[in-house]
This record gives C-alpha cells, structure tokens and sequence, in this order.
C-alpha cells in the first residue's frame, strides 16, 4: 500500500492549497447556526422530527456535490476521524442517533446536523482567509435557504438554540502559532487585550487537559447587532496586529543574544521527533512547535513547512489508528506514531 | 462591571456560590479569577474550556438578572410556557437553551435584557434570508435608498434624486 496516497486521503481536504500569512496564521473558519421554521431544536426534539431534518437538508442540497455522512452509518473510530479532520465537533458523537454531516467534496463546507442547532455550516480554509471562508459558508447558506424556510425574525435575526449565537448566528475564528510570544513571556499580555474588545482567545488542547503546540483561537463572542463584515473585519484587523507581534518577536529572538538557544532548542526538538522510538501525542505537540518554529525561520533544512503541518494531523490518535489499519492499544500507538512522524519527517519534498 | 478585586479591568468571571442556603456572588477578571485560584490557569493562563461552558455563565447572568432582588418572582417567571415546545422558562434557566423558534416570542420580556447583557446590542442588523425575511430584505432596501435619496438632495442632483423617489415608491408598493 503506498503509504503516501493514504496519509493524503486522511488528511482533511481543505489543508491543501495556499495559506496566506501561514507563518502565523495556521487556519480561519466560519460557523453559521441556522434552524428550520416549524420544528423544535435538536434538544427538544424526537426521533422523527430529527430525521425529518436531516432528509430535508438533504434534498435541498440534491443537486449539489455535498454529500451526506450519517454517524448511524459509522463506527466510533470513523466518527472519531471526522472530530480530527475538524469536519464535526466532538458534541455531536454524544448521541449519533439521527445525526450527520454534508460535506463538500474538497471538505472547505461541512454541515453538522442536529448538534445544538439543526444545522452548523462551516467553512474552513488554510491560512488568514476569513473573508473567503465566509463567502463560501454564505454561498452554501443561499443553497440551502433557496429551498427551506429558516426560523428567522426581523428583530432578533436567525434564531438558535443558544442565545449567545442569535442574530447573525456567526462564529468566526482563526487558529494562530504563536511560539515566539511565549518564548519572550508576551503571549499572556498579547492576548488579554482581545477580551477588552469583546474578542474571546483561548487554547488549543492537546490529548489531555495541558496545553501544548502555542496554538490558540481567537474568535467573536458578540452575534447580534453587528454585520457579518463588521465581525469578520474586527478578527481580521485583531489578527493582523497580533501577527505584527509574533514576527517582531521572532525577529528579537533571532538576534545574536538568544539566536545559539532558539536553535539549540529547535535541534533538539527536531533530533527526538526525527528519532524516537516511542511518543505520546502529547510530547509529540511540544516538539512539533519547536520544530514548526524552527522550519518556518530557516533554522531547520531539508523540511517543508507543509510537511511539519500535516504532521499535527498525523499524531492525533484516530488518523493514526486509520493510517495503521488496525484497533491500538495506547502503548503500541506510541510506538507506530513514532514510526509514521520518523518516515514522515525524512520523506524529501521539492 | 468591574472586577471587584483589581477595579481595573471588565469582570467576565461570575461565580455564585451556595452554602447552607447562603448563597454569595463574586464577579471576577480572569487574571484576578486565577490569582484567587477558582479558575483552572495552567501555564498558559486563559484555558477555560472545557469546564467553563456559555450555558454556565448564562444561567449565572441570568440569575443575577431575575434573582431574588428582581421585581419578578421566580415562581411568576418559572410559569411562563412555550406554547409551541412546552419549554417553561425554569427550564430555560436551568439549561441555557431555548426549545424553538417561538421560545423567542414567548420567553421575549425576558430575552431583550438578556441579550444587551450578552451582546451589548437587542436588534440584528446583519443578512437576512431571502424567503423567511423577504420583506425585512426590502424594508433595508428601501432605507438604503432613502440615504441615496438625501444625499443626491443635498448634491442637488434632482434628477437622481426623482429616480431614487420612484423606486423607493415602487418598493414600498410591494410591501402593502
């Protein structure tokens, strides 16, 4: 089996193409909350009503390229791969009955069904393209209300299930790699600024409750009575300015003061991940920042900046599982995830 | 708010504590919430997820807008029924969600300063869906129009300006 056709297949479709600003920026996303007229929310709803959801949505995409995943139809393993690909949320396996996904085929949309709301359209796209996100998840939003009545009021806007979502029913955020800040102690005083601007930042969590990978998410905690633009142009402008800080602050740690440690560090980080024999995803995060840090200043040669990227799929338990073939125990997973970063990390690219 | 230990920053951490029915209420920053140790900090300082969810904060502001100092009593508030999905309104404090698009209509006394607290704003402003909102679409429409229309006045432009009146009659037309 060529193992390189197969990490391409499970590696979500929407991270290939170009990322702008992908030094800092690592991916952008769109999320509209929509519902139906007529019919309760998920939480209230049953059986019936759920399904009738989801064979509505469907027709009125029929004559479109997405097509519909139902999570009755998978294993756990299966519906574990989509929460990796970033195509469903983990809140949706909590009960599968009746639940499901549209995606497109190059999975930049997918549409969760009967999570908190009936339908969750996302876009998704590598690098700090909010604005391109947004037309698609809207493009995907006329195709659907062409054919369906949403639950939808002059005043309040498109109603959800939660109110902190009412009005435009709009999550944007954007995933950013910020190792530089908190190397020089920044990232902490950086990022409380965004709460004052009613911009919500948190951490991406690795396997366990700890933190790893300086990966964090910015995104809107405000829905109503601002536009889509006036939104996504506030992330977009907050994102600009706290890249603006990561550069300049790779650019100190470059300088010939602390230059010899910041590639000590990264050496390091790379010789384990290019090496061991054994990991845990949690280790293997902290040592992909350094080493994703390291590729991205021309510290380490001889890898891509695409390569280290699509390794933060790889490590994560239910792609390995896929790539492997086979149900692992923790301890084995360690060790075949070892296998896959090593044969990952020397495969050359042009 | 303000955070009532630092005074200085907005206080985006509420918690309500009960004790032999005793029940206190604190209203915290977050760098203020960790210093004191009843937010999970870590390293990384702002990690609330998993544990601090938007139902959890939004039942606590909602206690604090309907709690016992509120003209309304609980038991008043608590009877109110959706009469489409059967949500009361105790089961909406309780879980944070609402049962169906009519809860908004049912439950909207209750909402309008719910949403100020929450978003700072009680009127959506963005897109509006073609079918479901069709007339909403051509209401902004034509208040778009009646913008042009006083600016061309203000130009002089009679011209424009007498276009702009009849579309925007012929816009309204639609709306009878």
């Amino acid at each position: 089996m060529d193992l390189r056709k197969k990490i391409k297949e499970l590696l979500p479709g929407w991270l290939e193409g170009p990322a702008p600003e992908g030094d800092v920026v690592m991916s952008s996303r769109i999320r509209l909350a929509r519902n139906l007229q007529g019919y309760p929310f998920p939480h209230q709803a049953d059986g019936k009503a759920l399904e009738t959801v989801v064979e509505k949505v469907k027709n009125a995409l029929k004559r479109t390229t997405f097509t519909l995943k139902r999570l009755d139809d998978m294993g756990q393993s299966d519906r574990l791969l989509l929460v990796e690909q970033y195509l469903v949320s983990p809140d949706l396996l909590k009960n599968p009955s009746h639940r499901g996904v549209m995606v497109n085929p190059e999975q930049t949309v997918a549409i969760m069904l009967n999570e908190e709301d009936h339908m969750r359209i996302q876009s998704i796209l590598p690098g700090l393209a909010l604005q391109e996100a947004w037309e698609e998840a809207n493009r995907t939003d006329d195709l659907v209300e062409a054919e369906l009545d949403y639950a939808f009021t002059e005043k309040a806007g498109y109603l959800t299930t939660c109110p902190t979502n009412v009005g435009t029913g709009l999550r944007a955020s954007v995933m950013l790699h910020l190792p530089a800040l908190q190397m020089v102690g920044q990232v902490k005083k950086v990022l409380s600024v965004l709460s004052n601007v009613g911009l919500s930042v948190r951490g991406i969590y690795g396997e366990g409750t700890e933190a790893a990978g300086n990966l964090y998410q910015i995104s809107n905690q405000v829905t109503l009575g601002l536009t889509e633009e006036e939104i996504i142009g506030k992330i977009v402008s907050v994102t600009k300015q706290v890249m603006d800080q990561e550069r300049s602050a790779r650019e100190a740690l470059l300088g010939k003061d602390s230059r010899l440690q910041l590639e000590d560090r990264v050496h390091r980080a790379y010789g384990i991940l290019s090496e061991a024999r054994l990991i845990t995803s949690e280790e293997a995060l902290k040592l992909w920042d350094h080493v994703l840090l390291g590729v991205k200043l021309g510290l380490i040669s001889g890898v891509t900046v695409e390569q280290v990227n699509e390794l933060f799929f790889l490590i994560r338990p239910a792609i390995l599982q896929h790539l492997i073939g086979s149900d692992l125990p923790p301890h084995e997973r360690d060790y075949y995830r070892a296998e896959v970063i090593r044969n990952h990390l020397k495969t050359k690219r042009g | 708010m303000w955070c009532e230990r630092c005074k200085q920053r907005p206080a985006t951490v509420h918690i309500t504590q009960v004790v032999n029915n005793h029940k206190t209420e604190s209203h915290l920053c977050v760098t203020c919430a960790q210093e004191s140790g009843v937010a999970p900090g870590k390293e990384l300082g702002f990690l609330f997820e998993p544990n601090f969810s938007f139902h959890n904060l939004l039942t606590s502001l909602m206690e604090s807008e309907f709690g016992p100092q509120s003209a309304l009593s609980p038991y008043q508030a608590g009877i109110e029924r959706c009469s489409t999905c059967g949500l009361t309104f105790t089961d909406f404090r309780q879980i944070g969600l609402l049962g169906c698009g009519d809860c908004y209509q049912a439950f909207g006394r209750f909402l309008g300063p719910l949403f100020r607290r929450v978003h700072g704003h009680i009127s959506h402003t963005g897109k509006v869906p073609k079918r479901t909102g069709g007339k909403v679409r051509i209401k902004k429409e034509i208040e778009e129009l009646r913008r042009k229309l006083q600016e061309a006045i203000a130009r002089e432009a009679y011209e424009e300006a007498a276009r702009l009146r009849d579309e925007i009659r012929a816009k309204e037309e639609k709306l009878k």
